[in-house]
Formats: structure tokens, sequence, C-alpha cells
């Protein structure tokens, strides 16, 4: 028993189901603030989501969809992750993702390019502008949060005016992909069928978990990811040992870029949203990104169910009785998990010691029946 | 040009109350992300005062109750960062995103809730303050003055003096500086630390409240107050830390914040023919550019952003 609670992924799973728990509980009080009546019937309605729905083929359509937005979200949190484990704090995830979005919609919709070219394009922007960040952060010194947040409101504004040029005259949205460029959705392969026929599921939900695996092998298999993690742990280290940093920080910032970059073209090449041209705040996926990353324990599979479950509760937010409660509560209850996650270092140095002292404990007392023994001899 | 002034001068209040608010949070050692956070929740509470102040009430009674209001929703909001980052030693960069998350969220989920609680139609995240609001504002001529310009000049000498001119505000910086030594001479670090951040709190809020109110209109509380809890940090570190400093760096970037609001009333700007989103676009492409080159030699607090641990060496 002992044993497993020292294990470093039992004690992060822990963690993470404490959080979840804490962020629940802390939710339902404030409910309960808002409006006792109807508190408990709205946070079962949250972690309920899709099964709100009494037919079968509904909740499995509607399955479908929350999935349609964990990929992005899964993206934004791989890139989160990416640059922490180097030690950089990629909070610019939300612009990487807009840029995203630009470049995949721009080239969709206005030189009508199929959708790997789209995706391609996404991940160059994203990792263009990551790689602003890595620049300006090893060769002038810049923090990476306040450059990130500088370059996510450029971005957002670069992107709304970019694509003007692709939108409905009547309203703020961009074209329907379906009826300008039907080339440039990413194919569904049959996986539609399998949620009764949502055409928004495709094969982006499973490349964003094989590319979830495939940074877990970068990190922890090979010479390059363990460069970068040493890079992390320790610059000067790193330096003193013949690695570059200052490569490795741009390149990691460059691969955090195209992770989240190729997030919004799997989103948005579904066509299950348009860009809106009028949007005046970066859109939450790149900072929802972040409670991903640190709720799967910093660990790409772990981020996998941790981004599903962000996203299933974002979702399930959705569905709350209007009337009374609104549905930001789910993002009151993200970024509480995510302010938990604070804690989580002082919660393993906590459960560590304490199994330590009850070790100590036990050493000491086998020790002294064992020299009292001796004594009676 | 008066007009550019007026917006120059409201929006640099803005930043340099928040610039101040983080140079005390870092001179103790704390790197406060959080401000943005900080920043809603202050307006949050700022504006809550003004709904439930009869619209009759004197303007001096109604100025002093929305600043109270505002700094008490900022300094409690503040004290979730001092508890995470002081004594769980938490990481100062998580907590202050989650602040900035969380203070938006939070904000609008209580602006929603009184809305629809009063009326259940009605599912806006804005407060009606649009009369009280008049308490703040005295025309002179054409020239909107705002008491807010005053706040935040007093702020000026008030961070000026404290940090440079009392004792309290010299042991602050030796604990941003080499905490260990403070201690060694009999200074309660954790405790100067808190100060640093809850001061950060009260200068977070009110600038959260003057932020919302240089509008015209009324504020949307699902916007956040649009990255200008950040912008102030870039104004801390391009004035280096120094509170006067901060103060010329908040006029340049007030200027050019005030530039995307009144850049029609220029002929030659106009002229250029440049859409209005470069205008917007504008303090964050400056605020990147004066950092690439003020950064190189930064004279940051040199401990700050590290948990003060007694134990260590």
């Amino acid at each position: 028993m002992k044993k497993i609670l020292k294990n470093q992924a039992v004690q992060s799973l822990l963690a993470s189901l404490l959080c979840v728990l804490a962020g629940l509980l802390i939710g339902y009080i404030v409910l309960l603030f808002i409006n006792p009546a109807g508190a408990w019937e709205a946070i079962v309605t949250v972690v309920k989501n899709f099964f709100y729905y009494p037919s079968k083929a509904a909740v499995v359509k509607y399955f479908g969809n929350t999935l349609v937005k964990t990929a992005p979200l899964l993206m934004c949190g791989l890139s989160v992750l990416f640059a922490y484990k180097v030690g950089l704090f990629n909070i610019g995830a939300a612009g990487q993702y807009v840029v995203g979005v630009a470049a995949s919609l721009y080239l969709a919709l206005a030189l009508h390019m199929p959708w790997y070219v789209c995706l391609i394009a996404a991940m160059l922007a994203g990792a263009l502008l990551g790689a602003i960040s890595g620049l300006l952060k090893s060769y002038c010194n810049v923090n990476e949060v306040i450059s990130c947040i500088m370059l996510n409101w450029i971005s957002l504004y670069g992107t709304n005016l970019l694509l003007n040029n692709v939108k409905e005259t009547a309203s703020p949205y961009t074209f329907n992909l379906v009826n300008v460029n039907a080339s440039a959705l990413i194919p569904s392969m049959g996986l539609s069928k399998l949620f009764a026929g949502n055409r928004y599921v495709t094969i982006a939900i499973p490349i964003a978990v094989i590319v979830a695996i495939l940074v877990w092998v970068i990190l922890e298999k090979t010479k390059f990811g363990y460069e970068l993690r040493a890079t992390g742990n320790n610059k000067n280290a790193a330096k003193y040992c013949g690695m570059n940093e200052k490569r490795n920080i741009i390149l990691t910032m460059m691969i955090s870029g195209a992770l989240a970059g190729l997030g919004a073209a799997l989103l948005y090449l579904t066509g299950f949203e348009q860009w809106q041209c009028s949007q005046s705040s970066v859109p939450g996926m790149g900072f929802n990104g972040i409670a991903a990353a640190f709720l799967g324990g910093l660990n790409p599979i772990g981020t996998i169910f941790s981004s599903y479950f962000i996203q299933h509760i974002t979702n399930g937010g959705a569905y709350v009785d209007k009337s009374m409660y609104c549905a930001q509560i789910s993002d009151l209850i993200s970024s509480i998990i995510i302010y938990l996650c604070g804690f989580v270092a002082f919660f393993k140095y906590f459960m560590n010691s304490a199994i330590d002292r009850r070790e100590a404990k036990k050493a000491e007392k086998l020790a002294r029946a064992e020299t009292e023994e001796g004594g009676q001899k | 040009m008066l007009l550019l002034i007026q917006y120059t001068l409201i929006f640099a209040s803005v930043l340099l109350l928040v610039a101040l608010g983080g140079c005390f949070s870092e001179h103790s050692g704390v790197i406060n992300i959080g401000l943005e956070g900080i920043m809603v929740m202050g307006a949050l509470g700022g504006a809550l005062v003004m709904k439930y102040m009869p619209a009759g009430s004197p303007a001096v009674v109604m100025i002093f109750a929305t600043l109270i209001g505002a700094v008490l929703v900022g300094v409690f909001f503040s004290c979730l960062l001092a508890v995470a980052c002081i004594n769980f030693k938490a990481d100062q960069t998580i907590v202050g995103t989650a602040m900035n998350l969380l203070g938006v969220a939070a904000a609008t989920v209580i602006v929603k809730a009184i809305n629809t609680a009063e009326n259940p139609d009605n599912v806006s995240a804005t407060i009606q303050y649009i009369s009280q609001k008049k308490a703040f504002l005295l025309n002179i001529g054409s020239f909107e003055f705002n008491w807010f310009m005053v706040i935040a000049v007093l702020a000026l000498i008030f961070a000026y003096v404290t940090l440079y001119k009392t004792k309290f505000g010299l042991r602050l910086m030796a604990c941003g500086e080499h905490p260990q030594a403070a201690d060694s001479v009999g200074i309660n670090v954790y405790k100067m630390r808190w100060a640093g951040v809850l001061i950060s709190g009260v200068l977070g809020g009110l600038g959260g409240i003057c932020y919302i109110l240089a509008g015209v209109s009324e504020w949307k509380f699902e916007n956040g107050v649009a990255g200008f809890g950040f912008l102030a940090l870039a104004v801390m570190i391009f004035g280096q830390w120094k509170p006067t400093r901060i103060a010329l760096a908040a006029l340049l970037f007030g200027m050019f914040r005030a530039l995307s609001n009144v850049y029609t009333g220029f002929s030659f700007l106009t002229a250029l023919n440049i859409p209005s989103t470069v205008y917007n676009m504008l303090p964050y492409i400056i605020s990147l550019v004066v950092l690439a080159f003020t950064s190189k030699k930064s004279r940051a607090p040199k401990a700050e952003g590290i948990p003060y641990d007694k134990g260590s060496r």
C-alpha cells in the first residue's frame, strides 16, 4: 500500500482527482449561494453533459460533439505541456491557436486548398508565432509570459483583419466550409457512422490522440527530448554539457506553437464552427489547455483524459437551467481546478513526508524492540 | 487633440495604478501575473457599490464608497495569490494565470446571477452605472476631467515615498533582493511578502474600476480587461521597477492606447487609411518592441518568483 502511494504516477492521479472533486465542490457551493433550489440539479447537469438527452442516438451524437471539441483542447494542452517540460510557460497557446484558425481558414476559403495543406499551414503559422516568443526569450531576455500575452492580442486582431476577406456579407461569421470548399473538410473515414451520423466526427480525433502519444515518445524516449528536459531543469547545467540552450528554447516554442495551431485546424476544418470576425476576446481554448495540461499531471497520456474531462464539463455547462444560472459556471469550475493544481507540489511533498515519518517511526520502534530484547538476554 | 490628451491621461492612470501594484508585489519577491484577475474583481466590487448606491447621493460619498468597494474586493482576491505562493510555495505563474481565468469567470457568474435574479429574461453581463459614473467626471470646458487622474498621481507619490523613504519600503525591497539576508536581521519575510501582495491588490482593484469607468458604455464582464494587467506589467518592466519611470512609461503606453479611440479626429491619420484594427494592435506591438530592447539589462528584483523557504540556504 505504501509502495503504491509512493509511486509518482499514483500520486499525480490522486492529486488530480482531488483537484477535480474540490473544484466541483466549490462550484456547487457557488451555485448554492446563487440559488439553493436548483443547485444540486445544476451540478449534476454539468457532470452529466450529453446524458441529459433521453434517446440513445442523441446521447451518442452529442458525445461525438464533445469529442470534436476535445481534439483542439488536447492539442492546446499538449502545447502548454511541451513548453512547461522545457521550463517555459506557454500562455500563448491561445494566440497560436488563433493564428492556426487564420491560416487554415484563409487557405481553405480564399485559396481553395485541400485539408492537409491547410493543416500544415496552421502548424506553420503557430510555429512562427511560437518562434517569435522563443527568439525574444533567448536573445532579448523577454519573459515569455508577457510576450505571449501581447502576441495573443496582436494575433486576435490580425486574424479578424485577415478573415474579414472571407466572411459573409450579412453576418460577422466566415463562409461555411461545406458550401465553399468541401475538399478542405477533414475526411471522416466512416467514423461519423459510429456517432449516429454526426458529420463533425472526423479523423481529427484519432490524429489528436496519436500526436499525444508522439509527444510522450519524443519527450521520454529520445535524445532530443532528453536534451529539452535537461534545458528545462537547469539551463546552465545544460549549457555546460554542451547543449545549445538558445536553440532548444526556440525549437520548443516552435513545436508548442505548431501543436496549438494544429489544434485550431482540427476543429475549424471539420466545419463545426465558423470564426466570428468581430470577436473581441481571445478564445478560451488555449487557456483551458493550461487546465488540461496541469490536471493531466503534465503527462501527455494523462492530458488525453483531463482534456476530455474539461471539455465534458464545459459542454455540460450549456445545459444548466438558464432561468437560474449561466453557462460560465463550468469556466468557473475549470479555473478553480487550475488554481488548485498550484497546490499539487505541496500535496505530494506533504504525502511523501507523512509516509517517511511513519516509516521512520516504525523503524525506530523496531530498533527499540530489538535493543530491549538484547538487554533481556 | 484635447480628446487625445484626455484619453491618454485616463488610460495612463489605469496603467500607472496597476503597474505600481505589480511593482510593490515584485519588490517583495512575488511575481503577480494575476493582476488582470485582480482588476476584474476590483471593477466588479466598485461597479456593485455604484449599482446599489442611491442615485442622488453626493459625489464625494459616491467616490469614496466606490473606491472602498473596489479596494476591498481587490485585496480579498489578492489573498488567493498570497496564500498559495507565500504559504504553500506554489508556482507563481500557474496561480497567477488561474487567478486571471477565475476573476473573469467569477465576475461573469456573479453579475449574471444578479441580473437573472432581478429579471429572468436579462442574461447580459453588464451592470448599470451610467448615472452614478458622473460623480467621477468633471467637465472643464470640453475637457472631461476624471478624479482617477488625481488618484493615480496620489498613488505615485505614495509609492515613491513608501518604497524609498520609509523603513517598511526598504525592508520590503530587501525581501525581494535577498530574503535570507533580510531574515537574518530579523525581518519577517512572509509578512513582508503578504504586505506586498495585498498592496498590489489595493492598487489593482483601483486600476480595475478606473478601467471600466474609462469606457463610454457599460462594461461587459465576460471580456475581462483586454490584457491591461499584462500591459501594466510591461509598463513596470519598461519603468525598471522604479515608480517615477513607471509613470513616464504609463504615459507613453497610455497614448498609444488612446490613439485607437481617437485617431479619427486627426485628419492626417485618417488620410493614411489604416484599418482601425491596426490601431487596436498598436499598444501590444509597441510593448513587444520596447520589451525587446529594455529587458536585456533588466533591474528586476533578484529573488522574485522564488518561494521563500526558511530552511533553504
